[in-house]
Parts: C-alpha cells; structure tokens; sequence
C-alpha cells in the first residue's frame, strides 16, 4: 500500500480534530481533539519517516508523545481547577472577561 | 548494525541555557526536601544567581567572539550559537532577573495572619473562597513553586531562538509554554479571572502547537530533514543526496507551502500578531500582573527570535512566498491593534493590544529581510521588552481593597498624588508611543528605517499613522492621570520593597539610556544581526 493513504487519513484526522476544537463546548473534549490533531501529525511524521527512509520522523513523534503527556498533566490540572470552581468544564461558560 | 557514536556537544557554548535548566531541577528538589519555611529565600536567592550566571555566561560567550566570528552550530546541528541567538538570550535572561524581583514582592499585598504575601495563591488548587483555601491562607503557605516554573519558561525561551531544527524548536516551545499556562493560574486575588486566563491559554496555545507540529511534518515530508540547513538546501534545489524518497517529495511545493504556512503560524500565536492575537487580552488581563510582565516582555523576544531563524535561515529560499503574507499581518496587526486599544477601559487590556500593535511594528522590520533589518527587530525586541516590564511593574503597584486598581477611570488624578509614580509611566507609555528620547523611539525608527530601505513604503506609511492613533490614546492615559481630579475612593499607591523599586527604576533607566544614548546598542545589535547558515 502506497504511503500517501496514510497522509490522506492523518489529514483527515487533524480536520477532524480542527472542527471539533472549534465546535465543541466541553473543555475536555477540545482537548481530547487536540490530541487528536497531535496524534494525527504523528501518523504524519511516522508515514514520512517511511517515505524518506530514515528515521527523524519516527524520532520525532516519540518527542510529541512525550510532549503530549506533560501537556496533559498540566492541561488537566488547568481544567479540573476551572470544574472544581465554577462546577462546569463549558468554555462558553469561561466568559468573565469580554470587552 | 554499526556501533552508536556518542555525539558530540559543545558543552561550553549551551552553558547559559544548561545553567537555568540545572538550577530549575534544583529548584524543584528544594520544592520537594526543604522545610516549607526556608524555600522561599532559597529559591529567590538561587534563581536571581542563576540567572544571572546564566547572563554572565552568555556575555562570555560574546566576548570570546561566538556572535560574530566563531559563530557556530552546537549540538550535532541542533542549536545555533551565533549573534541573534545570543543578543536575544541576554534580553530574556535580564527579564528574567528582573521579573524574578517582581515575583518574589511580598508588600504589596496586606499581610495575612502576621506573614507577608506575594501575589500568587496560597494554595492554587484549593476552590477560591474555599475552606481549603482560608486554611492555606491562615497557615501562611505561599506557592514558591513559581520560581522553577519561571526558571523552565526562561530555559525554554533560551532554546526558542537558538534552535536550529523543526525538533527542538518544538520542544523548546512546549517548555516555555507549560510554565506559563500554570504561572496564568496562579493569582491570588480575582482567581476565577486567572483560571479563565489559563484555561484559554492553555486551551489556544495547544490548539496553535498542533498547527505547527503539522507543519513540521510537512515540512519533513517536503524535505526529508528537520534541520534548517537541509530544509535550505532543499528549497534551494541542491539537496547533499538524493534518494527516491527525497526524489518524490522535493518537488511537491504544496507540502513545502503549506508546511511553512503552519509553522509561522504557530509562531504567530506565540507572538500575538493579528489574526492569532484572540488570546492576548484575556491572558494579559487575567494572569497574576508579574506574570504578565514576564510574559509580555520575554515571550515576544524569543518568540520572534525563533521566527526570524526560521524565515531567514530555512525558508529564506521561498522568501517570495511568505513576505507578502507577513505584509499582511504586519498591517493587520499595526492597525487592529492601535484602533481596538482606543475603546479600552482596563489598563492591562490596553497594554495588551498596544503589545499586538508592537507585534505589527517588529514584523514591519522582520518584512525587511536584511542585516539591517534583523538587527533593527533585535534592538526594537530589547527596547520594548524592558519598556513592557517596567509598566506592568508599575501596574502591581497601584492598588485599592479589591487588589491591583486596574479600571481605566481609577487612575484619573494618580498624577496628583504620587507624581513620581505616575511621570515613570508616562515614560513607559511615551515609549510606547515612540516619543523621541525614549527607546521607543530609537526602535521604531530603526525598524521602520530598515523597512523603507527594503522598499516597503506602504508598511512604513501604515505603520507611522498607526503609530500616531496608538499616540492616541496612550497619550490620553497620561492626560487623565495628570489633568483629572483624583477620586475620593480611588486607589492607592503601594510603597513596595526595593525589589520592584528596582525594577521600575531601571526599566525607567533603560528606558531613557536606549532612548537619549542608542548608539552603543545598535551597534551592539548590528554587529549581532547575522545568522549562523551552518
């Protein structure tokens, strides 16, 4: 199977994490598709890597997951603090400050 | 299989960025073994150290001729070590060392329960208002955790315009940022402003880092490499060898444009340049003030130092591609900046969109794409970010029962009673404003220089009458803290420790040295204005 479909499905995955950031209200779930799009430039990087034959892209995305994992750690913090004060994880409740 | 070499690192030539990483872990043990009562001068005391032997390291490393002569590339191609990288880590570990005073300012705040406070939470997890929260309160806790935190920003800061490759610049971006999407949520008074704050940090600045990781891997895709030299080389057609690999992508221009597109993208978040400047306002108006400060001034440096390696050093071969994009924004940003800051009515949102209209002026000089032009954007970078210091400084400083006033109208009349504090910032805003004698000016007139010399008039043009609407309303400001009668219940001024003295005075210095005596720093900032190719 030639490389490119799996550009095509990491492309669709990254749109698809993109709607849902815009889309969805719940903070959790903007941030699961964030690791979605995160996920889906990994899928990217490993398809290149085998594309290109070496092996800077595969290292790569082990640093996004790594990466990835600290900003969960700090993310989640950021967001059970904000549920555990206002008793709602919308970020269309998240408004205090407009002009 | 072949035998794994070491590699080999330049030890030497990173040790300011390895001095701030090492005293952070430091940091973190002193958070994990010290007694509570003991951190909070350890960690003060240890950061300013190793910021400051952070900076003398990096003043060594000028002195020993690796900005401009012995200009190399460190850690097997990852990190430069050349004139811009190192001007610009100065900056940032000087903000640093300053903001570091700011951070650790314990009277201004009322003393709680007989132990003075700083301006972060006492326990930033507990429910504001909560029973955990008075306990921490009445226990006398404070976070010193910021220290570390501050010291990994600074760390990842120092990375940010040094890196060299698409890995490292991405590391080095989550490193700064991580901290600071915590520091954000860190106020001690108006937490649900600061939580709001963080969470649409953190929330926009991943959903920005995803773009530009993509980017980054079609931007590996296109070339097949991440370091910027090989990127180069590639755009430019005379890759070191080809394979069918490199043979099938190299002529996809879609993968290289889009790729591209991405990256600057994600760095002009960083940035705040319209139209990714959404951010700005909420997280400046809802971040602890001394984080602000921090961030405003430091974030901008490196940010936009990562930017110019990136434009000038990988991408300098699509040159035509991205300049009139950046035309774009620069004018964008320039104009929605200056006139949306007119209908502000709260002090750090002001400075907020005046530091977007800032975003616009340095992109001018960014446009320029020549020597004269990088260090133009160098000199304005240093200029603006001591400036921005220096005036969130004094924001913390006055202050009514509800914490830092920050409403426009309760500053009506400040220059009445407390003419110093208030003639220091209508320095600030004078230099924001570019007024003549102030480092503003200085900046603005070498940016906009170079840019007129590259030709680009119409930027120059928008940019001097955006110029003067920003005038505008700065100039607005100080007429009403100098020409309004004080309010009865207006706010105070805050007698603060000499930590934020000295931080207000010399942002004040700076401010007037760069302004009335620019010479010595733009050359300073000439002789630095050239990238390390490989």
């Amino acid at each position: 199977m030639s490389p490119d479909n799996y550009l095509y499905l990491a492309a669709l995955l990254f749109t698809l994490g993109a709607c849902g950031v815009l889309l969805r209200r719940n903070a959790i779930v903007v941030f699961m598709c964030i690791e979605l799009m995160l996920n889906a430039a990994n899928l990217a990087l490993v398809a290149f890597s085998r594309m290109h034959g070496n092996l800077d892209g595969q290292i790569l995305a082990f640093f996004v997951m790594v990466v990835a994992a600290a900003e969960v750690v700090v993310g989640l913090a950021i967001i059970v603090m904000l549920y555990r004060s206002r008793h709602s994880a919308s970020v269309d409740d998240a408004s205090l400050m407009k002009l | 299989m072949n035998d794994l070499q070491a590699p080999s690192i330049e030890w030497l030539a990173l040790l300011p960025s390895l001095i701030v990483f090492g005293v952070a872990v430091i940091g973190v043990l002193i958070e994990a073994f010290a007694p509570r009562a003991a951190r909070y001068g350890t960690q003060v005391v240890l950061t300013t150290l190793g910021f400051a032997g952070a900076f003398a390291a990096v003043v060594a490393l000028a002195a020993g001729g690796h900005a401009t002569t012995e200009a190399q590339i460190a850690g097997m191609g990852s990190l430069a070590v050349d004139g811009p990288a190192l001007f610009l880590q100065g900056v940032i570990l000087l903000v640093g060392l300053l903001s570091v005073f700011l951070f650790a300012e314990r009277r201004l705040e009322p003393a709680r329960h007989g132990t003075r406070v700083d301006s972060f939470a006492a326990q930033p997890a507990a429910v504001p208002g909560g029973e955990a929260e008075q306990e921490a309160v009445k226990a006398g806790h404070t976070t010193t955790e910021i220290f570390p935190l501050l010291l990994f920003a600074v760390g990842g800061m120092l990375i940010f315009p040094a890196a060299n490759d698409l890995l490292v610049l991405f590391i080095a971006l989550e490193v700064l940022s991580l901290p600071l999407y915590l520091l954000c949520a860190l106020a001690r008074r108006k937490r649900l402003l600061s939580q709001e704050a963080a969470v649409k940090y953190f929330l926009l600045g991943a959903f920005a880092s995803a773009f530009l990781l993509f980017g980054i891997a079609l931007l590996y895709g296109y070339a097949g490499t991440v370091t910027y030299a090989g990127i180069a080389d590639v755009i430019s057609g005379a890759p070191a060898a080809i394979d069918p690999g490199l043979a099938s992508t190299m002529g996809n221009d879609a993968l290289l444009l889009i790729g591209g597109a991405l990256v600057v993208m994600g760095l002009l978040f960083k940035v705040g340049a319209v139209p990714f400047h959404m951010w700005t306002p909420d997280v400046y108006q809802g971040a602890p003030t001394p984080v602000t400060g921090f961030m405003a001034a430091a974030t901008k440096v490196a940010a936009f130092g990562a930017l110019l390696r990136l434009l000038y050093v990988a991408l300098d071969g699509t040159r035509w591609d991205w300049e009139p994009v950046l035309w774009g924004v620069a004018i964008a940003s320039m104009v929605a900046g200056a006139v949306i800051a007119i209908t502000q009515t709260d002090v750090k949102r002001l400075l907020a969109y005046s530091s977007i209209a800032h975003a616009g002026f340095i992109l001018a000089g960014v446009v320029a794409v020549s020597e004269d032009g990088v260090s133009s954007v160098l000199f304005y970078l240093a200029a603006y970010s001591f400036v921005t210091l220096g005036a969130f400084a004094v924001v913390t400083l006055v202050r009514d029962a509800g914490g830092e006033a920050t409403h426009l109208s309760k500053w009506a009349g400040l220059g009445r009673r407390s003419p110093l504090l208030a003639g220091v910032f209508a320095l600030f805003l004078l230099a924001f404003a570019g007024i003549p004698l102030t480092s503003g000016f200085a900046g603005k007139f070498a940016v906009f220089r170079a840019a007129a010399d590259a030709g680009a008039m119409g930027l120059v043009i928008t940019g001097v009458a955006a110029s003067a609407v920003a005038a505008f309303f700065y100039v607005r400001v100080i007429v009403l803290m100098f020409f309004s009668e004080p309010k009865a219940d207006g706010p105070s001024v805050v007698i603060p420790s000499p930590l934020t003295m000295s931080v207000v005075g010399l942002a004040a210095a700076v401010t007037l040295v760069l302004g009335i005596a620019p010479q010595y720093f733009l050359d300073l900032a000439g002789q630095a204005g050239v990238f390390v190719l490989r």
